[in-house]
């Protein structure tokens, strides 16, 4: 067409130039360019935030979860809040109620799956150490109950299937019952007091996961049981406390009758926790006339952690994507006013020879130079809150690789889309009319 | 192919035909009219005007405001195209060019001088001779090295990194002149080019413009300065859209 055409492609040379010159033109305005970009610096900035934050609480609940056990369905028995019906029945002044022995024995015939089935019972009690002395549980239970729960023995060991067989007065306490009763001396090899029961301490367990990430009870408080542990082989429990547990609170007297306190089910495929629990649950039903248990499913619990977090994952998106579209209607706006105070540059340039392409190009790239730069201020800004967050608040932030890159690329995206009607707008200027502006 | 091609009314282009030098000419318009819908009424800014120049003329273009005078020139720079008739421009039929094919016309074969410079404020002097360079694709070593060569010739080797606004309306001028010949152009078009100016700075750029015709540029001024008519070797009248006068002057003529 054109004789002698020089070959005209984009070259990196030419894009070079024109991001030069888009830089030169940010450069000239400063206090307009930054004023423009906040809007996109504050959008990417909440991305990455937000994204680190959502992470984080989201991976702690998931740990803490998955310390339950994601294959285990764990039982507690409760006293029942309607007590008028057992009492109306029996007149008894003790509180029957909870998991018993035959519910154990029918779930392990009937439900598939089930692999071991953990019990436990629990006398509440003041436990001792000399003089020190806590509102502490003692947990009769067996052997293989720290691997069922995932809880690891710190010091020492945890007791035997012969200890359990010989009934052996030997306990394991929970990290924060040993911190709280040997605060000085070296717990293994001492011993431990209940009423007038003597146990000998031969390891130490982590804490229950539930608790673990409270502040311990302030010593001499004594109010709060919770973590307070003590484990000792369930024979032992049953010798020392009888079925009938009694409690002597402050003056006043409970007599309760319990046959289990806590029973961990394990299934052993995961695919089959869920149809197991319905089944656990279903035999407790027809078994318990009164709801005097509950019933934890972990896998249940981390799915709906999942859809919460997926629920938060949208609301930030929403959040982050209307911030990034007010800030891209920002960049829009002043670009268009910028595309007007420039109308005779455009005009000079095309009558020196720009096509429309390279007006759309120029105008575009300054476009997402405005852009980019508020996503690299951004994407620093959202590197330094979470850290900040993680030093002054105590949350974990987890950062993904992948945050900043999709939070950059997002502003990037931004100033394309929203660069593209005044860059239009601008190459479609007359060249004869943007040359008279003015 | 160059101008070969017929016209739409299959009139032979009369271009190659030899001119009274006997040369072939860089413009030759052939029954240009320019037609502007103002609300209900048809305005016709050129009725019908045939022009030939040959390459090294020094031309003058003079008439009263509204005669059609900017018109001309925006079709002469490919700014904009006739409504009827062909323009050829160095061989080239240009009056039915693509926007886009017209960018890369008025980029390789015409420089422009505008009466208000029209440098782009943000640039240095350099940059500024450089642009149309960059739109031709000429590499960064290579267009440096001309536009500053430019820059030397129209007086400015020392101000290179100077910004327009650091420069007086001669020297912006004279930026203006280092870039319209910065793409070696066929022809220069100057639009009022001394109508900003003081006297003294405007006799400066008009030697520059007889400078650049001895050594055989084409330079065509818009004007309203009868004093540039005496200047130049040809001068043309525009009268209602038309031209009116068409003379060449004694070339002993003083």
């Amino acid at each position: 067409m054109i004789p002698g055409g020089v070959a005209r492609e984009f070259s990196l040379f030419r894009l070079k130039r024109s991001v030069l010159l888009g830089l030169k033109s940010l450069w000239l305005h400063k206090l307009r360019s930054l004023l423009t970009a906040l809007g996109i610096v504050f959008g990417v900035c909440s991305v990455i935030a937000m994204l680190a934050i959502g992470e984080g609480a989201s991976y702690e609940a998931q740990q803490q979860i998955k310390e339950l056990g994601s294959q285990n369905v764990i039982l507690h028995s409760v006293k029942p809040t309607n007590k008028t019906t057992a009492g109306e029945e029996e007149r008894s002044l003790i509180l029957e109620y909870g998991i018993t022995y035959r519910d154990v024995s029918q779930i392990q015939a009937t439900v598939p799956g089930v692999l071991v089935a953990v019990p436990a019972r629990e006398a509440k009690d003041f436990i001792w150490n000399e003089s020190r002395s806590i509102d502490g549980v003692a947990l009769g239970t067996v052997p293989w109950f720290p691997e069922m729960r995932n809880r690891t023995i710190w010091r020492g060991r945890y007791f035997t299937e012969l200890e359990l067989a010989d009934r052996a007065p030997v306990c394991v306490l929970s990290k924060r019952l040993a911190r709280h009763l040997f605060p000085l001396s070296e717990p293994i090899g001492d011993t431990v007091r209940i009423r007038s029961s003597y146990f000998r301490v031969i390891g130490v367990i982590s804490d229950d996961p539930a608790t673990a990430n409270e502040e311990p009870g302030t010593p001499g408080g004594g109010q709060s049981t919770d973590g307070m542990e003590m484990m000792i082989p369930i024979s032992t429990l049953e010798d020392h406390f009888g079925e009938v547990i009694f409690k002597h609170r402050s003056g006043s007297f409970e007599a309760e009758k319990v046959e289990l306190h806590e029973v961990t089910v394990r299934i052993d495929n995961p695919e089959r926790v869920m149809p197991a629990a319905d089944a656990i649950r279903h035999i407790l039903e027809r078994n318990h006339k009164n709801v005097d248990y509950t019933m934890v499913v972990p896998l249940d619990l981390l799915r709906r952690a999942e859809r919460t977090k997926q629920i938060f994952n949208i609301v930030l998106g929403s959040i982050a994507a209307i911030s990034l579209i007010v800030g891209g209607i920002g960049i829009m706006n002043i670009m268009l006013a910028t595309v007007t105070e420039r109308t005779r540059e455009i005009g000079i340039r095309r009558a020196l020879g720009a096509k429309k392409k390279d007006i759309v190009v120029q105008f575009l790239i300054e476009t997402v130079m405005l852009s980019g730069s508020g996503g690299v201020l951004g994407v620093a800004l959202g590197l330094a809150i979470p850290i900040l967050i993680t030093h002054f608040a105590k949350m974990v932030t987890i950062i993904e690789v992948w945050s900043p890159v999709l939070a950059f690329s997002i502003s990037v995206v931004t100033g394309i889309l929203f660069g593209i009607y005044p860059a239009f707008r601008a190459a479609g200027m007359n060249p004869v009319e943007a040359l008279r502006h003015e | 192919m160059r101008g070969l091609e017929l016209s739409e009314t299959g009139r032979q282009p009369t271009a190659w035909a030899p001119s009274d030098e006997g040369i072939r000419p860089v413009i030759e318009l052939v029954g240009v009219e320019k037609h502007y819908q103002m609300g209900d009424t048809l305005v016709k800014a050129l009725q019908g005007v045939d022009l030939r120049i040959c390459p090294g003329d020094y031309i003058s273009i003079l008439g009263p405001s509204g005669c059609g005078k900017s018109t001309l020139l925006n079709i002469l720079g490919c700014l904009d195209q006739p409504t009827v008739g062909q323009y050829f421009l160095d061989g080239q039929d240009v009056s039915k060019l693509s926007d886009d094919d017209l960018s890369q016309v008025r980029g390789k074969k015409l420089g422009f001088i505008f009466q208000s410079y029209n440098l782009i404020q943000q640039l240095t002097v350099v940059e500024n001779i450089e642009v149309p360079l960059y739109y031709q694709g000429i590499s960064e070593r290579e267009s440096r090295r001309i536009a500053v060569d430019l820059a030397s010739r129209v007086g400015l080797g020392k101000r290179l990194d100077h910004r327009p606004t650091e420069l007086s309306g001669g020297q912006q001028q004279r930026v203006a002149i280092a870039r319209a010949l910065s793409n070696d152009p066929a022809v220069i078009l100057a639009d009022e080019a001394t109508g900003n100016l003081d006297s003294k700075s405007g006799s400066d750029i008009l030697e520059i413009f007889d400078a650049l015709n001895a050594e055989g540029k084409t330079l065509i001024l818009i004007t309203h300065d009868e004093g540039m008519a005496n200047r130049t070797s040809r001068t043309i009248r525009l009268k209602d859209g038309a031209i009116a006068y068409d003379r060449r002057r004694e070339e002993n003529a003083p």
